[in-house]
């Protein structure tokens, strides 16, 4: 895809981008749309950071949300009183875990936009 | 329950989202705008519009029904539901926006760039999506046959009907109006009532509910049994009984039960005396009117297998229903499509804070739902007993107006979806007016079968969807998305072993082919197995075939997870299939 040719047609799908941007050829940007062996390691690297962030969100779900069966049948497990923890599996299961869940969610995509805003600076070369 | 203000609240929910489709038809004048809503739906309107399709009956009403039989471990159920769209945020939701697919179908073929994929990823999603339009067609009958004694079919063909024209009429921009405008309306028509009945309650020196021991009548309770069942009687009871006991008739007067089990022939009426224990079904009959299996087994080991078999279908299998895949198309980018699902997350979460109200008032004022087999009817009916008179006449009548809204709002979507698939896949060319017939095909297959077979236990076929779900398009998708070594056979083979095992495995324990013990828990909860087969086949049978990796792979990778605009994106510009 050289200079010289006529640019080819494009469709608009996103937002205008950034202004100061020189139209077309920052070098990182031809190197990942012609799948250069540098393009695919920039996409990696993306693609690694972002699979962090989801990993991380996932293990907090998982310890936080998914140990939560173990635990309540923790006192049956260790012989205790039948007297089930009741109260516990009402305000876990029925109103904290809401909240707890959002805010993951919520930490999660504020770090997966900013490695996306990384990768674009790095790309641009801003 | 008056009729009267359950059918017009009942009318006015059917008008409302007629009209409402209808404004949308107005403005919903392109191709793109009938498909995808033109892709320019703004977060807070998409996940509203997300959240209430999401929302079905078994949220409306069985959650509420499964907590006052079985006590907060169903709760479950909710937070799977809401957990699930988190695993959907973190692993799916942008790239899946970004691959630019309609259908998973479209997803399946833009990856793989493999027809056959396609043509199973779509027999995948339409069998899904039937799966879960049945029981929103049965429960709508069953909710209309309650609280109006209508037919059981009527509520089924009256849904139909509704949601084939704002479909067929409107496509997906209006079907969003109509869906972000249900899920407002459902979320009023529970938390009002549920204020009025807190209060009630509260003013009602407050009675606690058990679930550590068996539920008791609150008051001396007169129960009709609609059909014949068996129960158990704990301890010897003496009742009031006008029927037949066992095979002796009685009228009006005091017979004296042994303790064990007694038979009782179908309309019976018992009369409790207060505080007696509330006999308990005995296992066995099926119980068409739940759209969710408890966590049976009884003994502790099958319960926390039960729960973390449910944990892993609830949380995996979101991302694979074919109506949740098609919204995030109408977000404009990924990043919005991210936004979107953090609100969804909200906005569900802060609705599922509501059921559970429900299911503890159900055990305490309604228990004897838990013997005529109608506990989803528990939300429907505790207005009308607690706060009584006019004012629990018209709670009773706003909430039945907002579960036919959840009846509504799901099948949309799911029709919305399967009539994508059907368009694209089986019927010879593309266009709005072939959209329309696929309409009337998505329909009428699920339609026929709910009123063919009232009586068929397809009772837990949400919870059936879920597994099979996450046995197949779960890993398809993740490992689509996070893996360039995918290939066409192993993804083939890995939705028919993963997808097959969790079907075969809960279609044999309804028809009761598995062992008692373990076996049957095993069977009834196929998640905790069928997930990681469905994941091993795929990366194992991929590993075996890596020259059959497609070409277009690498770059198919950057597009999905390239934020958009920023890089000339490689291949395919922009254009969705």
């Amino acid at each position: 895809m050289s200079a010289e040719q006529v640019p080819r047609r494009q469709v608009v799908t996103g937002v205008p981008r950034g202004t100061r941007r020189p139209p077309g050829h920052a070098p990182a940007r031809s190197e990942i749309s012609e799948q250069t062996t540098l393009g695919t390691t920039y996409v990696r690297s993306l693609m690694r950071s972002q699979l962090r962030a989801a990993l991380y969100a996932l293990g907090t779900l998982a310890l936080l949300v998914g140990s939560l069966p173990l635990l309540f049948a923790l006192p049956a497990a260790l012989g205790g009183s039948p007297g089930s923890p009741e109260p516990f599996v009402w305000a876990a299961l029925g109103v904290v875990v809401y909240p707890v869940m959002w805010l993951i969610a919520r930490w999660y995509v504020r770090r997966a936009e900013r490695n996306e805003r990384d990768f674009s600076r790095l790309v641009e070369g801003r | 329950m008056n009729q009267t203000y359950a059918v017009t609240a009942v009318t006015v929910v059917v008008l409302a989202t007629v009209l409402v489709g209808a404004l949308g038809l107005r403005i919903s004048r392109t191709t793109s705008d009938f498909y995808v809503a033109s892709r320019t739906v703004k977060p807070a309107l998409n996940a509203a519009a997300i959240s209430g399709e999401y929302l079905s009956a078994a949220s409306f009403l069985g959650i509420a029904g499964l907590v006052l039989l079985q006590g907060p471990e169903m709760l479950w159920y909710p937070v799977g539901y809401t957990a699930g769209h988190l695993v959907l945020l973190v692993l799916v939701a942008a790239p899946l926006r970004r691959s630019g697919a309609y259908t998973l179908s479209d997803f399946a073929e833009a990856r793989l760039e493999s027809a056959q994929v396609r043509r199973l990823a779509s027999l995948f999603v339409v069998g899904i999506g039937w799966l879960y339009l049945l029981p929103q067609l049965q429960g709508a009958g069953l909710t209309l046959q309650i609280l109006t004694g209508a037919p059981d079919w009527l509520g089924s063909v009256v849904v139909a009907v509704v949601v084939t024209g704002a479909v067929a009429a409107g496509g997906m921009r209006s079907i969003t109006f109509v869906q972000a405008f249900q899920y407002w309306l459902k979320l009023t028509a529970l938390l009002v009532p549920a204020l009025f009945l807190v209060v009630a309650w509260a003013g009602d020196d407050a009675p606690r509910a058990r679930f550590d021991a068996p539920a008791v009548f609150h008051k001396h309770t007169a129960v009709r049994v609609d059909d014949t069942v068996r129960v158990d009687f704990e301890e010897p009871l003496t009742l009031t009984v006008s029927g037949t006991v066992d095979g002796d008739r009685h009228k009006e007067r005091p017979v004296a039960l042994a303790e064990g089990t007694h038979r009782i022939e179908a309309g019976t009426t018992l009369g409790f005396p207060e505080g007696a224990e509330v006999p308990r079904r005995t296992a066995g009959g099926t119980d068409p009117f739940s759209w969710s299996q408890p966590l049976s087994g009884g003994r502790d080991g099958y319960r926390l297998y039960a729960t973390y078999g449910l944990i892993l279908a609830t949380f995996l299998g979101t991302m694979g229903l074919p109506h949740v895949a098609v919204r995030f198309y109408t977000s404009p980018n990924g990043r919005a499509a991210r936004r979107t699902t953090l609100v969804v997350l909200g906005l569900i979460g802060a609705f599922y804070l509501l059921p559970p109200v429900y299911g503890a008032l159900g055990r305490i004022y309604a228990p004897e739902l838990a013997l005529t087999g109608t506990a989803d009817a528990a939300v429907l009916v505790l207005p009308e007993r607690i706060v009584g008179g006019l004012a629990g006449e018209l709670l009773g009548a706003l909430l039945a107006g907002g579960a036919f809204a959840a009846f509504l709002s799901t099948a949309s979507g799911l029709t919305m979806s399967v009539a994508g698939v059907l368009t694209q896949d089986v019927l010879p060319s593309r266009g709005v007016r072939h959209f329309r017939l696929a309409t009337l095909l998505a329909m009428a297959a699920p339609l026929a079968l709910s009123v063919v077979a009232t009586n068929m236990p397809v009772a837990d076929a949400v919870g059936l969807a879920f597994a099979v779900s996450a046995s197949s398009f779960c890993p398809l998708l993740i490992l689509g998305i996070w893996w360039r070594g995918l290939t066409p056979p192993g993804a083939t083979a890995g939705l028919v072993v993963g997808g097959g095992a969790a079907l075969t495995a809960v279609m044999a324990t309804r028809a009761g082919l598995a062992p008692e013990g373990w076996a049957h828990t095993l069977m009834a909860w196929p998640a905790v197995w069928s997930v990681p087969l469905g994941f091993g086949t795929m990366i194992g049978v991929s590993l075996a075939t890596p020259r059959r990796i497609p070409v277009g792979a690498a770059a198919t990778l950057a597009r999905l997870h390239l934020p958009e605009g920023l890089v000339g994106r490689p291949q395919r510009e922009g254009a969705p299939r």
